[in-house]
Parts: C-alpha cells; sequence; structure tokens
C-alpha cells in the first residue's frame, strides 16, 4: 500500500502515547461507533405545513432599486392573459421561514449525520471542498448561453472531466449531458439503437439480467426495444448458457451492473462479452456500482463498448435528497461520432463547428464545441449538471489515481468486513468475497421468528443507522442490501454489526419488531392509505 | 495524501486478518488477472483541497461572469433572479444536500413535507391539481409531458409549436427516436403558432405542444391550441415559464391537460446550464399515469400526520419495463430550493419579480427599437418577459462586442440549435437573431447603459 501513513506506524491513543500492537487491537474494538441516535431531537411535534404559518399581508421578500418606470400589470398584460387572482403562496416572515426549515431538516437523516449503508446507492461522504467549487460565482453566476469565448474556463472544466472519466473507465469519449443515471441509460440505449440503424441492421431486443436495476428495463423501453430477462447461475452471475440461449442476431445488446447487484463480480464477464460481440450486440455497463473497481479494473478492458456513471455515487457529489446527479456517458471507439452534442471540446483549428446555421465566428480560445457528425442529438436542456459535474472534477482531482485505487479497496474492504462479521447472524445467500457491497437475508429470522427485513430496516432506525436497501435485489428473498462505503469507520462498521445482531438476537427472543421504529419523528406509515385516499398537496386536504 | 477514508494503517490489516486475507490484493479475487490494471489509472496524484481550491478559482477567473462583471441580459430559459442569502442558506443545509431519496420515510419527513408543500406550490402556479416531487429539467418534463399525453391519447403524433425552445425540441426528437412518436414541428408567425385547419400530413394528432410564454417571450392566445387539440381528441401540453405566472393566467386555467416548465428561476443559480429543475403537473384523471415521485399525506400508528412517497406501483423500481416513465434520481434539492424561494416570495413577492420583469423588458425593449436598424423579431405580438430583436449586425458579433462593454446582450439564436445540424430555426437570418431576457435585478442605470453600449455595437 502506498500509504504516507504507513511510516507513522503506531497507533496513538489520542494523548500522545504509543500503543502497543495488542493495546492498539484492543483500542480499535472498544472505539465507540458512529450512531447517528445520539443526535438531540426536542419533541416531536408536528411540523405545521408553511401554509399554515402563513399570514396575509406578510412578507420577507426584498428587491433591488431599480428606477425602472412603474406601468402598470394593466399596461403591461393584454386583458385575456391577465391572472384574475394572485397566486396564492404562503406569506411568512424571514425569521419564520428559517424556522420551518431548519425544523424540517431536524427530522431528516442526513449523510453528514450519520452511516447511511444503503445498498446500491453509494452513500460515502460528500467533500465540503467539492461544495465550496459548486458555490464559487465564477462557476456558479455564468450562463450556459453565453459564447464559448466568454466561457473557456467551464469549458476545460467539462473537457478535464471527460477526460479523466474516460481514463477511469478505459473508454473513447464521453458526453456529460445526461442528468442522472437513468437519463444516463437511456442515451446509452440510443446510441446503440443510431449505431445498428447505421449499419442498417434492425435489432428489438436487449438483454438484462434478472438482478438488475428498475431503471434498466424501464429505459429499454424508452430506447424501443424489448426486454429479454436472463436468469442468475448459482453463484449469482449471470447464468452462460441462459445468455448462450438468448442470444441471436435480434440482441441490440446487453445492460450489466458489474459487480452486479448482489456485489459479486461477474467472473465471466470476458466470455459474455465475446458471446455478445459474436452476433453484432454492444455491451452496456450501469456504472451504478462503479465504486467497488476504480483503478482496478475497467470497463473498457472488460469489453463495454457505452459506460454510464453515476457521479453522485461514486464521485461523491451529493445526492440531494434524492437529485440532482449526473450520468455521463462513454462510449468505445465505434460510438464517438453518435455521441450526444454539443460536445466540448479542446480546439485543434481555434474554431467551433457548433452553430446550426453555418456561423463560424473566430475566436480565440483553446476550448469550443463539437456536433459529432452522426449526433443522436441534445438530452439535456443545456450542457448537464454542471455544477454536479465540478463538483466530480473536484473530487477526481484531490483524490488522484491513488486515492481513487483507495476508494475501492477500502469501500470492498469494509463490505468485506461486514459480510464476516455478519456470517451466521443473517443468512448470506452467495457467501463468498464481494465487491463494494453485501446482500444478506432475513429469510431464516421470517420463517422462524416472524421477523421481516423491513422489521430489521425499522429496528435499525432506532438504532441510529439509515437502513440498508431492502426487498432488492428481486431475486433475493427478505434482501438487505449492505453498502458501507469506503468513508466509514472500523467502529462505525463494528457499531452497526453490533446494532443489526441485536436485532437478530432480540428477533431470536421474541422482542416485537413490528413496534420499531420507537425513537424517528414519525412511527411506521399507513403507505396503503396514502395511495388509497390520495392527499398530494395541501389543498387536497 | 488527500483521503477521505477513515482507515488506519492498523486497521487496515486488522481487518484483512479478520477476513483471513493477506493483503487488499486478496479482495479483488473475483476480477481476472488478464483484466487488471497493471498500473495506476494516468491521471495525477491526488492534491490537497487548497491546491484544488487555487485550481478552480484560476478556471474561474476564465469565465466571464455574469454577476460582476458582465451585466446579464440573456435568458433563452436560463435568468439572472435574484437569490436571496436566506435561500442559500436554507437550500445548502446538509439534511437537504447529503440525504438520499426518501425511501425510509420515518427518518425523512423533513424532506418528505418539503416536496409536499412544493407540490402544493406548483398545482397552484400551474392551475392543474397534480404536481410530481420533480424531473432533471424543463426539457425533460416536456419529453415526460409528451410520453404522458401519448399513452393517455393512445395517439403518437405529436404536433409540437416551433415556440417550444429549440434545445427542448431538440430533446424530444432526440428520445423520440426510442419512442416512435412521431414529432410534426410546427411554425410561427410574428411569434405564434400557425396551427393548421386540417391534418399535416400525419395522422391525427394525439398532442399538441405549446409555449407559453413561447420561448421568444411572446403570448399566444392558448384557446386556439385548446381548440385544436379537442377537435383532434388530442391531450394539450404546454411548456411555461413559471416567474411569468405570477401575472399570467395559469395554463391549467387555459385548459391544459399537462403543464411543464423549467424552475430554475426559483433560487438556482445559472450554474453553466444545471443543475436545473424540470416542473410538471397534469390532471387528477392522470395521476396514475404521472412520472417520477409524488409525495402523499398520510398517518403513522400513532395516528400522527406523515407524508411518503405514494402511487409508487408506477415507477421503475416496481413496474421496471411497464413503467411510466425510467426517471429515478430527480432534481429534489432544486424542488426544495424552489420552494423555499417561492415561501420568502410569498404571493405579493412573485407577482411583483413578474411585474418588474415585465416593466423592464418593455422599457428595454422599446428603446431598443427606437434605435435604427433593429427590429422586432416577433412584430407586435405581446411579450412578457422576453424579446426577440433582429439585428443589423450577426446576434454573435453583437454578444461579442458587448461582452468587452461589460454586458452579455442575450443569446444568439443561431446557438440555439436543433438535432443533427439542421438548425430546424424559424427564421431565415436566424445569425442575425437576438434574444434579450429582462429580470427584475436589472436596473435603469443597466438598460440604459446597455442601450448605449448596443447603439456602439452595432455602429461600429
Amino acid at each position: 500500500m502506498n500509504d504516507d501513513r504507513t511510516v507513522i506506524g503506531q497507533l496513538s491513543d489520542g494523548r500522545g502515547s504509543q500503543l502497543s500492537h495488542e493495546q492498539a487491537s484492543q483500542h480499535i474494538k472498544t472505539m465507540p461507533g458512529g450512531k447517528a441516535s445520539s443526535a438531540p431531537i426536542i419533541g416531536n411535534d408536528e411540523e405545521p405545513t408553511i401554509f399554515e404559518l402563513s399570514s396575509p399581508g406578510r412578507t420577507s421578500w426584498q428587491l433591488r432599486s431599480t428606477q425602472v418606470p412603474q406601468w402598470s400589470m394593466e399596461e403591461l398584460v393584454p386583458v385575456g392573459h391577465r391572472r384574475a387572482f394572485p397566486v396564492s403562496l404562503a406569506e411568512v416572515s424571514e425569521r419564520d421561514l428559517v424556522a420551518h426549515y431548519t425544523r424540517l431538516t431536524h427530522r431528516q437523516f442526513s449523510v453528514d449525520l450519520g452511516a447511511y449503508p444503503l445498498g446500491s446507492c453509494t452513500m460515502k461522504y460528500n467533500p465540503k471542498i467539492c461544495d465550496a467549487i459548486a458555490g464559487m460565482p465564477g462557476l456558479a453566476e455564468v450562463h450556459p448561453g453565453a459564447p464559448p469565448e466568454l466561457v473557456q474556463g467551464w469549458l476545460e472544466v467539462l473537457v478535464q472531466l471527460e477526460e479523466s472519466l474516460c481514463e477511469i473507465t478505459g473508454m473513447q469519449a464521453a458526453t456529460l449531458q445526461p442528468a442522472a443515471g437513468a437519463a444516463g441509460e437511456l442515451t446509452g440505449l440510443l446510441l446503440m439503437r443510431a449505431y445498428h440503424e447505421d449499419r442498417a441492421d434492425q435489432r428489438r431486443r436487449v438483454i438484462i439480467p434478472d438482478s438488475a436495476h428498475g431503471t434498466n428495463p424501464a429505459s429499454v423501453t424508452l430506447g424501443g426495444y424489448e426486454v429479454t430477462t436472463v436468469a442468475s447461475d448459482s453463484r449469482g452471475c449471470v447464468d452462460i448458457e441462459g445468455l448462450r440461449e438468448a442470444l441471436d442476431t435480434d440482441v441490440a445488446g446487453i445492460m450489466l451492473t458489474n459487480p452486479n447487484t448482489l456485489g459479486l463480480f461477474e467472473e465471466e464477464i470476458s466470455q459474455i462479452a465475446s458471446l455478445v460481440h459474436d452476433v453484432g450486440g454492444l455491451l452496456y455497463y450501469d456504472g451504478a456500482n462503479l465504486n467497488a473497481i476504480l483503478g482496478v479494473v475497467r470497463p473498457g478492458d472488460m469489453g463495454f463498448d457505452i459506460v454510464h456513471m453515476n457521479l453522485h455515487k461514486t464521485f461523491a457529489t451529493p445526492h440531494g435528497s434524492g437529485g440532482p446527479g449526473a450520468g455521463p456517458v462513454a462510449v468505445s471507439e465505434r460510438l464517438v461520432d453518435f455521441l450526444p452534442g454539443p460536445r466540448p471540446v479542446r480546439l485543434t483549428e481555434g474554431k467551433s463547428n457548433w452553430s446550426g446555421g453555418g456561423f463560424n465566428d473566430e475566436f480565440a480560445g483553446e476550448f469550443g464545441w463539437m456536433l459529432p457528425t452522426k449526433s443522436i442529438g441534445r438530452v439535456h436542456s443545456w450542457h448537464g449538471n454542471a455544477l454536479v459535474l465540478a463538483r466530480a472534477l473536484g473530487y477526481v482531482m484531490v483524490n488522484g489515481a491513488d486515492g481513487l485505487r483507495r476508494v475501492a479497496q477500502r469501500a470492498v474492504l469494509n463490505a468485506n468486513w461486514i459480510r464476516k462479521r455478519l456470517e451466521g447472524i443473517y443468512d448470506v445467500p452467495y457467501d463468498r468475497v464481494c465487491m463494494h457491497e453485501v446482500v444478506i437475508a432475513a429469510t431464516t429470522l421470517k420463517k422462524t421468528y416472524g421477523v421481516s427485513a423491513l422489521d430489521i430496516a425499522k429496528c435499525l432506525l432506532d438504532a441510529g443507522f439509515h437502513s440498508p436497501t431492502v426487498y432488492f435485489p428481486l431475486i433475493v428473498e427478505e434482501a438487505l442490501m449492505i453498502e458501507p462505503s469506503e468513508t466509514e469507520s472500523l467502529q462505525t462498521l463494528q457499531a452497526l454489526a453490533d446494532a443489526l445482531e441485536n436485532i437478530a438476537l432480540g428477533a431470536k427472543g421474541g422482542v416485537n419488531m413490528k413496534n420499531c421504529p420507537m425513537n424517528t419523528p414519525v412511527r411506521r406509515i399507513d403507505e396503503a392509505r396514502a395511495a388509497r385516499k390520495l392527499i398530494a398537496t395541501f389543498d387536497d386536504r | 495524501m488527500p483521503d477521505y477514508t477513515p482507515h488506519t494503517q492498523e486497521e487496515v490489516q486488522s481487518m484483512l486478518e479478520f477476513l483471513g486475507m493477506d493483503s487488499i490484493e486478496d479482495l479483488f479475487e473475483a476480477v481476472p488477472t488478464a483484466l487488471k490494471m497493471t498500473q495506476e489509472l494516468d491521471i495525477p496524484t491526488g492534491l490537497p483541497e487548497p491546491d484544488v481550491y487555487a485550481y478552480f478559482e484560476d478556471i474561474a477567473m476564465r469565465n466571464r461572469l455574469v454577476s460582476e462583471r458582465l451585466v446579464c441580459f440573456a435568458g433563452a430559459g436560463a435568468y439572472d433572479h435574484e437569490i436571496p442569502p436566506v435561500v442559500k442558506a436554507l437550500a445548502g443545509r446538509s439534511e437537504f444536500l447529503t440525504s438520499y431519496t426518501p425511501y425510509q420515510p420515518e427518518v425523512a419527513q423533513g424532506v418528505l413535507q418539503a416536496i409536499f408543500e412544493f407540490q402544493t406550490m406548483v398545482t397552484r402556479l400551474f392551475g392543474l391539481p397534480v404536481a410530481n416531487a420533480s424531473l432533471y429539467d424543463g426539457a425533460s418534463a416536456l419529453v415526460e409531458g409528451i410520453n404522458l399525453a401519448v399513452a393517455a391519447s393512445g395517439r403518437n403524433d405529436v404536433w409540437i409549436s416551433s415556440g417550444i425552445h429549440p434545445n427542448w425540441r431538440a430533446v424530444v426528437k432526440t428520445c423520440a427516436t426510442g419512442s416512435g412518436h412521431r414529432i410534426v414541428e410546427i411554425g410561427l408567425e410574428d411569434g405564434i403558432t400557425c396551427w393548421p385547419d386540417g391534418i399535416c400530413g400525419t395522422q391525427s394528432p394525439g398532442v399538441i405542444v405549446v409555449g407559453y410564454p413561447n420561448y421568444l417571450g411572446c403570448l399566444e392566445d392558448l384557446s386556439k391550441a385548446r381548440s385544436l387539440a379537442d377537435a383532434h381528441r388530442a391531450l394539450l401540453v404546454v411548456a411555461t415559464d413559471p416567474i411569468s405566472l405570477g401575472l399570467l393566467r395559469s395554463p391549467g386555467d387555459w385548459g391544459a391537460d399537462v403543464v411543464v416548465g423549467e424552475g430554475q428561476s426559483f433560487g438556482t443559480p445559472l450554474g453553466f446550464g444545471g443543475p436545473y429543475l424540470g416542473m410538471f403537473a397534469c390532471t387528477k384523471e392522470h395521476v396514475r399515469r404521472l412520472p417520477g415521485r409524488l409525495v402523499g399525506e398520510t398517518l403513522d400508528e400513532d395516528g400522527k400526520k406523515a407524508y411518503v412517497m405514494t402511487l409508487r406501483t408506477r415507477e421503475q423500481d416496481i413496474r421496471r419495463e411497464k413503467a411510466t416513465s425510467n426517471v429515478c434520481t430527480n432534481q429534489t434539492l432544486m424542488a426544495i430550493t424552489a420552494a423555499i424561494q417561492l415561501g420568502w416570495l410569498g404571493t405579493s413577492g412573485l407577482g411583483e419579480v413578474a411585474l418588474r420583469c415585465a416593466r423592464g423588458t418593455r422599457y428595454l425593449r422599446e428603446r431598443l427599437l427606437s434605435l435604427d436598424g433593429t427590429e422586432s423579431l416577433t412584430g407586435d405580438t405581446p411579450i412578457f418577459r422576453e424579446f426577440g430583436l433582429i439585428t443589423p449586425l450577426p446576434a454573435r458579433l453583437v454578444i461579442q462586442r458587448m461582452a468587452d462593454q461589460g454586458y452579455l446582450a442575450g443569446v444568439a439564436l443561431s446557438d440555439l440549435v436543433g438535432n443533427k445540424g439542421d438548425g430546424s430555426l424559424d427564421l431565415s437570418n436566424s445569425h442575425h437573431g437576438l434574444l434579450v431576457a429582462v429580470t427584475e435585478r436589472r436596473t435603469k442605470d443597466e438598460m440604459d447603459g446597455y442601450v448605449e453600449a448596443f447603439d456602439k455595437a452595432i455602429r461600429s
């Protein structure tokens, strides 16, 4: 390991004295973990909606003095277009606005608060330096329609990121436009379609393993293809014989996640690639689990033609309560001409060839826009989720080649530590060395004690952890998919494992798990009622 | 060496021992040796944060700022509105920033309630009763709106007004190569859609799409689009600029079945085009076809009010290839930001912002049209907060020259291109088309300075 800290050699006890290895091990075992249940919550009253905090006539807005002539609405808007009544919004003071949203945040778990071992989601720590980068006025206040000579800095950021992502994935070129993983999937499928159509090759089917994320089949449909599902074998990988049977010249391609959603590496990936390529199909890499292999192995080297990345997972851009993300798509040589455009590029001849009507403006600059010759077209209003892209570049730069590899190593180390620690306590359906995540199951607990994966998830909330992903992948009953990520410490893993062990012991001891959670702002929620009697706005009440 | 992993070397060793492994490489035994990288990635070694920060500071200097050195008159779907410190402070809270999709509602009531409130605000703005928790941007919201309307009407011929932002139309066309929708673009005259009387070479449309205001800032009579939709038993999808709805009749009130919009104007910075906010609302009838997430109110087991994602069987993780959409990750942070901004504006603030945009637009437009050589791109059609000019010189050149004088003059229509280089612009002289937007942040002095600089730019 090329790690500076190896030279430090010994663990400190925090008071400057050095500990022996035995003492150090002991010390490690007894350090407190990172449970979020220590966070103080004052009371557990409901928070009223902002509409209930409103008093007509109360304001908090303040706008610039502009000295513009004070024409009235009647003078500005033709009568037929005028709103009859103002839009009814909450009217609150700035102080109440702050209090309302601050109280809401106190009813919200987050990565910054505690461990979030949500499988498939890579809820790692989001470095604050990247927030600072995204907040720089020189990046945040730039208009996307400004001509290239005014946005050379931004173009450089985009080109740098594209080059880094291509190196990391082993691909030729990338589009940064897709706003999220699913948008990247659809983009990839449209690239697949354009590629085949360009060769006058009509194909109708895309193959997906039964362990795939739900976005895969949904994207296939939007791409105009039919889904063919192939089963997983007893080892949790693509069943090669099943794949062989499914493959013919009607297959446009296959979508794979590797490591797959069981956290297992598809060992036969090279054979899978040959089989698919032999019938003229393309390989699509779902990058949801890229974190596991950074600097270790690259999708391009495995034979993939199209790769999407989730920058909000692997590259630590914050998930923002469910978005924004960014889902760049990198491709192999033969797909470069089909990429969405315009693409940010290094200019070789000092000219941009992006201009729909042929107006090529001369300007001095190193970077410009380019529309690939057979481009599938735009997939975003502008250039993608640019501020997310800038954060990702920051993350790549701070980590560097050495750091990214360490990220993968420690993500895999953490997941395996959890797997080993929970062996014998939970079912581990595919019990071998896993990658960045491990799928355990409550099958036995359910069968013997009636305690389900959902019960365990809810009990874990009480213990101060976010729950793992539950009931996914679909091929494992009572699945609990744990992805600790590389940024959780051994002490936190210990506390998490202890909590899971205690829950299992409690289940065996007959503790009523259906009561959990008890310590959260609300308790188990009547989801059926929400769907039956839909109240999706305040006005529906 | 920069590092966000907490492991000490001793801990790594003890963990490997626990696993019965000698080396960290043993963790990757499943990866075939032939595939493994034999050397490090060809990207630089990690840099300490201050060095990276300095790099980005340098990069940022190479952009011309909108706020400090370039006064922004560019719009075209991305606007320089006031974002007060209170909105930045609240929207930047790490509980919103660093949490995931609220799949565990017991520990996600903060986000769920914020989305519920956002949905309420969108329905009130758009004038339709159901709104989702957000989509990626205006263009993606439009694509989803069209998909919903095609599914509901059962017909995939889509008539789309050329008043829809060219970039959005481009995205619609890209996605249509997969969905198979047949997209027919309907031209404009003086900024108003020329809807055909009969059928234009295709089947009867299942979907009619129109902008209100459209991307050239024009207000068209939506009752025409509504009648056309009725005549064809088609759904009417309206793409709106939500700020304008502070003063304008809502598209829902005009009879739209689906309303989509770009919500960047509500508290999200220009950010070179993203992340922005796709807003989406529809009638109750179509709620089960709604794309993306929807938050509903219910009770917990103690009878306490609680919020949860609902009607989940529409979504990709459950319905898979039969889902209404593939969207998973959306733009929740921007939705929460918009809700906070709308909370700050309130009823009177939203109206005031819209009014000030319209006032500034009128002032600048009248002054520019009084100059020799400039013409309105859209005749006398009423406009709201943005307008098209025909410039005597190519618009790109005007923008370049005005940048030297401290103004971002607008967006050149020639920069808003469709797919595959087809241009798909409505104007033969599109290189002379300049789109100018005025927000509530623009002062009279700035506009007077703009006119002076513009005059100089077109005469030099």
